[in-house]
């Protein structure tokens, strides 16, 4: 009997898809159906994944049409772990945003629009990434993609700052390329083979057409994901949008694209040593490169923007480790990666927004100056830092262990080395932030008199702490995760 | 999956939370409830201590405690209490019981006590969990926690100098800890899993590729070594000694640079087996590395002025008489490194003690300042007198027991240059030392100490709780050598530990 | 050559046009026509792609794609519409403050 399990996936993907509508027509009542929502796709995800677990995998023809023309809807160990992902970070920073963007009533203009607006958006895009995350073939991962990205382009320019705007129009003229080549690429994939499904392409011909459609979707995907170099509309957009969105795009909106990359080379006939090998190579560079930048970077939230440039590197580090051949075991590397980075870097933008509303700026060089001492923010970020970097017991730092792990049994030592790179360098960079929570003296000599400290503490704290304090548990349960996300997987890959 | 132990079994995690969980609560508490935090840090503290006497008497009666649970496919979160992890949480335990009440002491009304104690307990938390990993993967957990909870407390002062120390402090260390990583990895990917076990596990990748078990031995030692503060891995050790004196104490006394020895011992008992290490060829590398650092720790501390300075290359110096005395092959010796891991501690806690009474009560920080201070404070001298004569190796002070079985040892494993070492390196102890109690006891002060706190004219007021600690580490220095044969001493434990690490 | 040839590569010389003109084209208005181009070029090259000799009538898929393309397109380009109008009256009006003008 799978039919709950159906009925998980179905409300899981018109939930959101209501709720936004919702939203949008009654703008007063906005907060609590988006909190409402957040909530009842946690549950029903939540259920989803008990359902995995004791049933296995399961699938839904939409409209009763089956494959290779109708929607369908399938769900394995990886998906469940995604929309488990997403639902758990999307419900935090819903709390989040409620303090932000909640209330009856905005309480000045300035809130006003993004009150109105960022629950809709925010639940639109949900919509989107559950379409991903249970999608089966590649044009319809190929029109939620877009539903994300126009949602996202709508979270970024939500505060209306001239650099939100800016760097939310950089975002859209990106994500409309990436659109393109991925459009180009499902029509020549389509061509080749008839067939749109992972199903029809798992079997075919390796082709040379075939390759080439591939490369344009893995050009459009990495374009839409910030591979590095196609990074560049990342750290504009994510450090300049507010908080929760921030947390939403970069904790969530990114995984959509890498999501389907994992899918692509899970499904794709033969991928080639050459594309993995590219794949490492553009990791390091992000991995590098976005350390550099991270070390200058002279706001938190651009730090923290720069730091997903370096871990989305990390996760296509942990994808090439041991190369094609090892692909059957280092996806479980890259997806762990990618859980722990959704639920870290969630509740790290939030701390960074909870630092930044409380102190009044977000200057690393200043942070200790002020007498203001977020501390809970301060300690989720903390927290949130510690899976990020990789240190035991995270989540995190499972992952990693696995990234070394394959890569040592493969005897690709310069991935190894790569890896222990990143960690050293987010190592410097996080802890430019930590000296600055830490050192408050410095209060007493530049105001004169002295000032009384004032805590800076907020009920709201808890929701980025509860989850950063997570992301770190999450690694002392790792073997049952990883055998969560094998569900459905046994023999699937070539 | 390891089967769950009896209800007597949670007694090593019980002692972990006493410490792990009091941590958040500390760091919770507002800065301004300092009464409710000392109760709490010293109930803990208490505990602790309790527990562990209670632990280390089921152990004494071949109680086994073994508690974990799978984190990976074969790779095992895992605590155990064998004879040597009662060893180091005993000395932790004791020690933190102490040193608590010195830091309540020392940070009276100073800045950040919440995050201070905080730290504090998290670092006492990381030591036991050191100590009682089961396997190099829950070690390697708990020593990348120890570099993240001291270093907060280094740099606790916020001065630039601090936090010039903690950048050292971290680069060294985290990069110790990477390298830990890589050879936790390496360990596993040779020998299939990382329990720590008496006579080691590679014996079978020993047999076939010995020069991969080579390279794993040098990365695992050079991992450690940057704790252990091993030449030329030390440099951050006497830098570190910004930090705020309790600290200071606890680092070199308990938590970082024992967690260095302690992982060379597991490293060098358990992992490779003492034969192993041997047929390797390793050992004598390991002893001379060692005897190089104990040489060069004291050749360094002759010239330093600044008290903690000096303490600290004497702490470079001591600490690996405990590394000397594992390299060479000889129970004798072991027993001599085990008890100095103990003996090295009690001595050097309460000089960082009196060193912060010092700096606290007369403002004398500096080896040339501290002519007439014994009279000034004759108690805490009388305490830093006996640690200094029982590091030189006084009978019958505990320095004493430790050096004269590392000298047995040497000859028993037919080094004999271990008895010259053993005699210059006290003779250069008794260079740095002397001249120190010399000041302090025969000279008079030549000035009033230069900046004396406001309102303290004459005789300095330090309170009990600075008083006290350092005189009883000090009666523990003596009661440790004098009574060395006493059941339940340091020594006498030292030899239950080395009967199994020996396997006799 | 086919029509279908030739259609096919006109498709792709028109989305390296707009490709380059997305690239390095400064102007944001023209940087988003360049894009336009591309989803032009794009929707050629599939519907040429498409194509099947008569009596065989077109396959059907493909046009699916591109109908869908053009709607992303279009909405994407008034999304990005709105934001370069936004941009342009803040970059032009530096003194009044901006989340105080409605839309």
């Amino acid at each position: 009997m799978t039919e709950p399990l159906q009925f998980w996936m179905v409300a899981l993907l018109f939930l959101p898809l209501i709720g936004a509508i919702a939203a949008f027509v009654l703008p007063r009542h906005a907060p609590i159906v988006g909190m409402g929502v957040a909530l009842g796709v946690t549950g029903a995800a939540v259920g989803l994944c008990w359902q995995v677990q004791s049933v296995g995998t399961g699938t839904v023809a939409l409209g009763g049409w089956g494959a290779p023309l109708g929607i369908n809807l399938h769900v394995d160990g990886l998906s469940a772990a995604m929309l488990a992902m997403t639902a758990g970070v999307g419900a935090v920073v819903s709390m989040g945003a409620v303090n932000t963007f909640g209330g009856r009533v905005a309480r000045s203009a300035e809130t006003a629009r993004p009150r109105q607006y960022f629950w809709p958006l925010w639940l639109l895009l949900l919509t989107g990434l559950n379409g991903v995350y249970l999608g089966t073939d590649i044009f319809n991962l190929y029109v939620m993609i877009e539903v994300i990205a126009l949602a996202a382009v709508g979270l970024t320019v939500l505060s209306g700052s001239l650099a939100a705007l800016r760097a939310g129009l950089d975002y859209m003229f990106a994500s409309i390329l990436g659109a393109l080549l991925l459009l180009m690429g499902v029509g020549f994939v389509y061509l080749q083979l008839g067939r749109l499904d992972f199903g029809g392409l798992a079997g075919a011909d390796p082709s040379g057409a075939l390759v080439a459609a591939l490369a344009l979707m893995f050009v459009g995907l990495a374009l839409k994901t910030a591979l590095f170099p196609l990074h560049f509309w990342l750290p504009a957009a994510h450090a300049n949008a507010t908080a929760p969105a921030s947390a939403l795009l970069s904790a969530l909106v990114v995984k959509a694209a890498l999501y389907i990359i994992v899918r692509l080379l899970q499904h794709m006939p033969a991928p080639g040593e050459a594309l993995v090998v590219l794949m490492g190579l553009m990791g390091t560079g992000a991995i590098l490169w976005g350390s550099v930048q991270a070390l200058r970077a002279d706001r938190l939230k651009l730090l923290v923007a720069w730091s997903t440039v370096t871990q989305i590197g990390l996760i296509f580090v942990a994808l090439a480790q041991a190369g094609v051949a090892g692909l059957a075991h280092s996806w479980k590397a890259a997806a762990v990666l990618i859980l722990a980075h959704g639920v870290a870097k969630g509740a790290m933008f939030l701390a960074a927004g909870r630092i930044r509303a409380e102190v009044g700026h977000d200057r690393i060089r200043d942070l200790d100056r002020s007498p203001v001492r977020p501390a809970l923010a301060q300690l989720a970020f903390a927290f949130a830092a510690v899976s990020l970097i990789g240190l035991p017991p995270s989540l995190g730092f499972i992952g990693k262990w696995m990234v070394m792990e394959g890569a040592l049994a493969a005897g690709n030592w310069h991935w190894v080395v790569i890896t222990m790179t990143g960690t050293l360098f987010s190592l410097a960079y996080f802890s430019r932030v930590f000296a600055g929570f830490l050192r408050f003296d410095r209060v007493e000599a530049d105001v004169p008199g002295g000032v009384v400290e004032q805590r800076g503490r907020a009920p709201m704290d808890y929701a980025p702490l509860a989850l950063a304090a997570l992301g770190v548990a999450l690694g002392l349960v790792a073997a049952p995760i990883l055998e969560f996300l094998e569900i459905g997987r046994a023999g699937g890959w070539p | 999956m390891i089967p769950l132990p009896e209800a007597g079994g949670f007694l090593p995690l019980a002692i972990l939370l006493t410490s792990l969980l009091v941590s958040p609560v500390l760091f919770a508490l507002p800065e301004h409830n300092a009464r409710l935090r000392t109760a709490l840090n010293l109930g803990a503290a208490t505990l602790k201590l309790a527990l562990v006497a209670w632990l280390s008497w089921r152990v004494s009666r071949g109680a086994v405690y073994d508690i974990g649970f799978t984190v990976l496919p074969g790779l095992n979160f895992k605590l155990q209490a064998d004879p040597l992890a009662v060893l180091f949480v005993g000395l932790s335990a004791v020690l933190w019981l102490i040193t608590t009440v010195y830091s309540v002491g020392y940070l009276e009304r100073g800045p950040h006590r919440a995050r201070f104690f905080g730290f504090f307990s998290l670092c006492v938390a990381a030591t036991v969990g050191i100590a009682m990993a089961g396997n190099l993967f829950t070690f390697l957990i708990f020593y990348e926690l120890l570099t993240l909870a001291t270093y907060p407390l280094v740099i606790h002062n916020g001065t630039a100098q601090a936090l010039r120390a903690g950048r050292i402090y971290l680069v060294y260390t985290l990069s110790g800890g990477l390298l830990l990583l890589l050879g936790t990895l390496g360990l596993w990917m040779l020998a299939g899993n990382t329990d720590f076990a008496p006579g080691g596990i590679l014996d079978a990748v020993i047999a076939d590729s010995p020069r991969m078990a080579q390279a794993l031995f040098v990365v695992l030692i050079a991992a450690l070594g940057v704790k252990a503060a091993l030449v030329p891995l030390h440099a951050w050790l006497p830098i570190a000694m910004v930090a705020p004196a309790p600290v200071s104490a606890l680092l070199h006394a308990v938590a970082v640079v024992k967690a260095g020895a302690f992982g060379i011992m597991r490293v060098v008992y358990e992992l490779f087996g003492i034969e192993a290490t041997h047929a390797l060829g390793l050992a004598e590398p390991l002893a001379a590395a060692a005897a190089i650092t104990i040489l060069y720790g004291s050749l360094r501390a002759l010239t330093q002025d600044d008290i903690k300075r000096r303490l600290a290359f004497s702490t470079v110096s001591q600490v690996s008489y405990i590394t000397l005395g594992v390299a060479l092959a000889s129970p004798i010796a072991a027993t001599g490194a085990l008890a100095h891991l103990i003996h090295q501690g009690l001595m050097k806690i309460t000089m960082f003690m009196v060193a912060g009474n010092l700096a606290e009560g007369l403002g004398v920080k500096k080896v040339s300042q501290m002519n007439g201070v014994g009279r000034a404070m004759p108690f805490t001298m009388a305490a830093f007198s006996l640690a200094a004569l029982g590091m030189i190796g006084l009978p019958p002070l505990a320095g004493f027991i430790s050096k004269w079985f590392l000298a047995q040892g040497g000859l028993d494993a037919g080094q004999d240059w271990v008895i010259a070492l053993l005699l210059g390196s006290s003779l250069l102890n008794a260079i740095y030392f002397l001249p120190m109690l010399y000041r302090a006891w025969f000279l008079e002060a030549d000035r009033p100490a230069e900046s004396p706190p406001p309102g303290t004219p004459g005789r300095p007021r330090i309170g009990w709780m600075l008083a006290l600690p350092p005189i009883a580490t000090a009666a523990m220095v003596v009661f440790a050598g004098a009574f060395a044969n006493a059941p339940f001493s340091p020594l006498d434990w030292t030899r239950f530990v080395v009967a199994i690490e020996y396997q006799e | 050559m086919t029509p279908a040839l030739i259609y096919g590569l006109t498709g792709i010389v028109v989305f390296g046009i707009g490709l380059f003109g997305a690239l390095c084209v400064r102007d944001r208005l023209r940087r988003l026509l360049a894009l336009n181009l591309c989803g032009m070029g794009a929707a050629f090259v599939l519907v040429a792609g498409a194509w099947r000799m008569p009596p065989d009538s077109a396959d059907p898929v493909p046009h699916a794609l591109v109908i869908t393309g053009i709607v992303v397109l279009v909405s994407a380009t008034a999304v990005a519409l709105a934001l370069i109008r936004r941009l342009h009256t803040l970059e032009s009006a530096p003194e009044e403050i901006p989340e105080d003008t409605p839309e």
